[in-house]
């Protein structure tokens, strides 16, 4: 435990001293404002409270931002420790390779934590001035304050495993903008392709929902959109998300950071320095 | 005990061998140099040693251990070629996180970082050293916790003259409390009389295991009479010592060391012929090359 901390602490230190912190707090908080201003106009029509509606377009934000954000801070994580030489070292000391990874994960998930909790409060302040009712919303972006950080756990193992394979920071950023991509914009975009072309066939009500599920980003997104009566009024996708169970959902999204922190582990055990 | 031991140790990278069944042993208080040129196999061994890449064949002893075991690696201090640290962190962080990953207060970084000189710069971020400020970051995580063996793998390097002397100093009095030291390097002169024992490595096989003084009877490399004649007699000199003549008053003489006496007298004989003499043993750099170059394929 005192190994895992002491990896965490210094990791931490370096986040902070290297801006991650402040780059990720600055930019949640910039898109949150962004977000709250331009989401006031529909709240009356929708009949959903106003934080409601935020969360739900925060939920889109944060498919999109967290995975990056994630990936941004873990691509350095093993390939850096390769390039400075301190890897061999590390791997000398009475430390276990789990036990390195997960320091850092800490270090970064309490990053992502600080940088989440700065901008959806911002998010739901601005929702608290413009309307009373804001808190019947509020269950719903505690919901996706924590689902947001699983999502940033599964892509931080994802990041460190690309790290640990790639073993040259450029190569693993390279990689981790790469799968950012495929996962987060090109997956769905191929999905409706998909389902557009298969009109309603088999595809579209045997395959579809488990190519969902199997996406972090989507199993996110549906169980966040779906959890809440208001934010899947105010997202308009009701009957949609409401086709795949919530408890689906649910258990892809606490599935995943354990998943991803498992293929990380392995990945690191490959490794020889 | 010994705190090290390899016998028969043999590792190959895709077929290519890298080391090719080398043997010996470290005892405790003893400090062996591993020396060789690069690609002769000395990183590889260390690592090895270290447990961080597994053998072929063989057996590597690590303080009655397997090589990277936990009791192995509780006692093991390793010093990487050319680590460096990260730059955002200051010296006091990053020994404090060594220590603590050793289980130690890391409130003792001050004073590691004092035993290696380092510490008016405690304060500063690492990324401000100098090369040789860094070397020191990694010898003061090397001295955590009394290790029973340290491996450094080229440890002078980047250091100053002075710097490695005081070096030295460190691993004479770590040596002197019972620890067993394992360091490379690239060449004899930097390790000269400070070790106790050379391990020169060519191409994967031990050519060398012994003392200074007895590779240097077992190289018997001729020891060179350089004789100074007088002005304009160089080329009678040469002709009566059968020498070479390598400028307008020096000739060189060739002997070994049992005709030295002879040869010394034959110099004394021509008298006012001479103007001086000096006796060159075999330098380091020579006795090296001579046991480095015998595995060449």
């Amino acid at each position: 435990m005192t190994r895992i901390a002491a990896i965490a602490q210094a990791e931490f230190r370096i986040a902070l001293r290297n801006r991650w912190v402040a780059i990720a707090v600055a930019m949640m908080a910039l898109f949150a404002l962004v977000l709250s201003a331009a989401g006031s106009a529909p709240t009356g029509a929708l009949g959903a409270d106003r934080l409601s509606v935020t969360v739900a377009s925060l939920t889109s934000l944060a498919v999109y931002l967290v995975p990056l954000v994630a990936l941004l801070m873990a691509f350095d994580a093993i390939a850096g420790e390769v390039e400075r030489g301190t890897l061999p070292l590390m791997l000398t000391y009475p430390l276990s390779r789990p036990e390195l990874l997960a320091g850092k994960a800490l270090a970064h998930l309490l990053t992502l934590a600080l940088a989440l909790a700065v901008g959806y409060g911002i998010a739901a302040a601005a929702a608290f001035y413009g309307d009373p009712r804001a808190a019947t919303g509020l269950p719903a972006l505690a919901r996706l304050y924590w689902t947001s950080l699983l999502l940033g756990g599964t892509f931080l193992g994802i990041g460190y495993a690309l790290s640990a394979l790639a073993r040259r920071p450029g190569a693993a950023a390279g990689l981790a903008i790469a799968l950012w991509l495929v996962l987060i914009v090109l997956y769905d975009l191929g999905l409706l392709a998909a389902v557009v072309a298969d009109n309603g066939g088999y595809f579209t009500t045997d395959i579809f929902p488990w190519l969902l599920l199997a996406n972090p980003a989507d199993a996110f997104r549906l169980y966040n959109l779906a959890a809440s009566e208001a934010t899947a009024a105010a997202a308009g996708i009701g009957g949609a998300a409401r086709s795949i169970p919530l408890w689906q959902s649910l258990g892809a999204i606490a599935l995943w950071p354990l998943l991803a922190f498992a293929l990380a582990v392995a990945a690191l055990r490959r490794l020889t320095p | 005990m010994t705190r090290l031991t390899l016998s028969r140790v043999t590792k190959r990278f895709d077929g290519q061998v890298a080391l090719d069944d080398v043997s010996f042993g470290i005892a405790p208080g003893d400090r062996v140099a591993l020396l060789g040129h690069n690609g002769a196999g000395k990183s590889t061994l260390m690592k090895l040693v270290l447990g961080l890449i597994p053998l072929d064949s063989g057996e590597i002893s690590v303080l009655g251990a397997a090589p990277g075991s936990r009791r192995a690696r509780r006692g093991v201090a390793y010093l990487p070629e050319n680590v460096a640290f990260h730059p955002a962190l200051t010296g006091l962080e990053q020994i404090g996180q060594y220590l603590r990953l050793r289980g130690e207060p890391a409130s003792g970084a001050q004073a590691l970082l004092e035993r290696v000189g380092l510490g008016a710069a405690a304060r500063r971020r690492i990324g401000t050293y100098s090369k040789g400020m860094r070397q020191r970051v990694g010898l003061a995580q090397a001295l955590i916790g009394k290790p029973d063996l340290l491996i450094l793998d080229e440890p002078t390097s980047g250091l100053d003259p002075v710097s490695r002397r005081e070096f030295y100093a460190l691993l004479d009095g770590l040596a002197a409390e019972g620890a067993a030291v394992l360091l490379s390097s690239h060449a004899l002169t930097e390790v000269e009389a400070r070790t106790d024992r050379i391990v020169i490595l060519s191409h994967g096989v031990m050519v060398a295991n012994d003392t200074l003084a007895g590779l240097r009877k077992r190289a018997a490399l001729p020891i060179e009479l350089h004789v100074a004649a007088r002005e304009g007699q160089a080329d009678e000199v040469a002709r009566r010592l059968d020498g070479r003549r390598v400028n307008g008053s020096q000739v060189r003489l060739d002997c070994h060391h049992d005709d030295k006496l002879a040869r010394l007298e034959q110099v004394a004989g021509l008298g006012a012929l001479i103007d001086d003499v000096e006796i060159v043993p075999p330098s380091l750099e020579d006795i090296y090359s001579h046991f480095s170059r015998r595995a060449a394929p």
